[in-house]
């Protein structure tokens, strides 16, 4: 039973971060700077719609209260989201979006690659889905952060001040508290100790490339995998939830 | 007396709704198909985790089977192993290569960053002349090329293992 406890949560962080950043990306749907990127951005805003679906299914399967998806995804209060403040972000300019996904996805690639190896077959199954799409998306994101951050004195500027905001909110990534503990010791996901120091050299060597320098500050800001977010998420979930919670159980 | 291989004959008569000229068949997205006297059950996966023809896919089966005069049939999904692009049966690649899709290279794009991408031959001139515009193109599956010789924007199905 707790190990179901952990497990539903562990899922439902997972899954909202999907979700919330996929509501995110949506919203350039018909803005893209380019149409190509437009495109590009709605294909990984369906990607991770998809596999916010494929988790908090699951999620509703391990909780055993007869929830599905839709109503894990639609029915919650914001204190119930247990996303990572970076994915909630607004998307400021493209640059901005470019680096909360080259963030994201960089760590996504990590945790799944090592998610293959779950004990936990609907995960493992979930991570090696997920992670074909993911090599896509941070390929995308990684050659943005060098066309940006090397490209125009207007380009890198504004990526840099972009980096400068985001910085703040990557240590968030690598959160763990008893829900992680436990799930390790049972050999369902994986620490987030290697994971970090792999993601950092990945970063580290892009964003060299692209000229950027990471923030010496290290103040970090966190709270969301604990239900304490910015103001921003209440703002997404009145777009998300609008037609359910005006319109309970409508389908079409 | 229906066969498991009957409704496998059946299945190719349902076509993917974003790419007609495939077959769910030619696509490899039916896993298993099982049939017992009372309940008829079609396994499938998804080629990628939000590909909205999937509901369309389970509809389309359900439907297409009541007409061949089997009542109840039970579509269920499952994720694993994954769906990869190898599962295209060749029959399926030729009808590609005709609709003007470009078929998958059998290699996923392994370019580093900047690097230069996998060659895709144009499906309308046969050039290997051709530049990847987009990783990304009109559906998931799909990434937007352009042939350097008879200048045809294409898309091609890229490959996903």
């Amino acid at each position: 039973m707790e190990k179901n406890t952990n497990l539903f949560e562990y899922v439902l962080r997972m899954g909202d971060d999907s979700l919330i950043l996929g509501h995110r990306v949506s919203e350039w749907c018909g803005h893209g700077p380019i149409l190509e990127e437009d495109i590009a951005l709605t294909n990984i805003s369906l990607d991770l719609i998809g596999q916010a679906t494929n988790l908090l299914e699951y999620a509703g399967e391990i909780e055993g209260k007869g929830r599905d998806g839709d109503a894990i995804a639609f029915l919650r209060c914001d204190r119930e989201y247990k996303n990572l403040l970076l994915v909630e972000q607004t998307n400021g300019d493209f640059g901005k979006t470019m680096m909360r996904q080259f963030f994201f996805d960089a760590f996504r690639r990590l945790l799944f690659e090592r998610l293959l190896k779950s004990s936990d077959i609907q995960l493992a199954a979930i991570a090696d889905k997920s992670l074909k799409e993911t090599k896509y998306h941070l390929k995308h994101s990684s050659e943005w952060m060098i066309r940006l951050g090397d490209g125009t004195d207007e380009s890198h500027s504004r990526i840099q001040d972009s980096l400068d905001s985001l910085w703040k909110y990557t240590n968030e990534l690598f959160f763990m508290d008893e829900v992680d503990f436990s799930l390790i010791k049972e050999g369902i996901i994986p620490s987030m100790d290697g994971i970090q120091e792999e993601w950092l050299v990945y970063v580290t060597s892009i964003l060299e490339e692209a000229t950027l320098s990471i923030p010496t500050n290290n103040w970090k800001q966190e709270g969301g995998r604990i239900g304490k977010h910015t103001e921003h998420l209440g703002f997404i979930l009145a777009e998300l939830q609008y037609m359910q919670r005006a319109y309970p159980n409508m389908k079409w | 007396m229906v066969t498991e291989k009957d409704i496998w004959a059946y299945l190719e008569e349902v076509s993917d709704p974003e790419i007609p000229v495939l077959t769910v068949v030619d696509l490899g997205v039916i896993r298993t198909v099982s049939l017992t006297d009372e309940l008829c059950t079609i396994v499938i996966t998804p080629t990628y985790s939000g590909c909205p023809a999937m509901k369309v896919i389970e509809e389309d089966i359900i439907t297409l089977l009541k007409e061949k005069g089997i009542q109840n049939t039970k579509v269920e999904l499952t994720l694993f192993p994954a769906w990869t692009t190898d599962w295209l049966t060749e029959n399926g690649k030729n009808k590609l290569r005709e609709y003007g899709i470009a078929p998958p290279e059998n290699e996923v794009d392994k370019s580093v960053l900047f690097a230069e991408p996998t060659v895709v031959p144009c499906p309308l001139c046969k050039s290997r002349n051709t530049r990847m515009i987009s990783q990304f193109g009109s559906t998931a599956c799909k990434a937007h090329h352009q042939c350097n010789d008879c200048l045809e924007p294409f898309d091609y199905f890229k490959c996903l293992k």
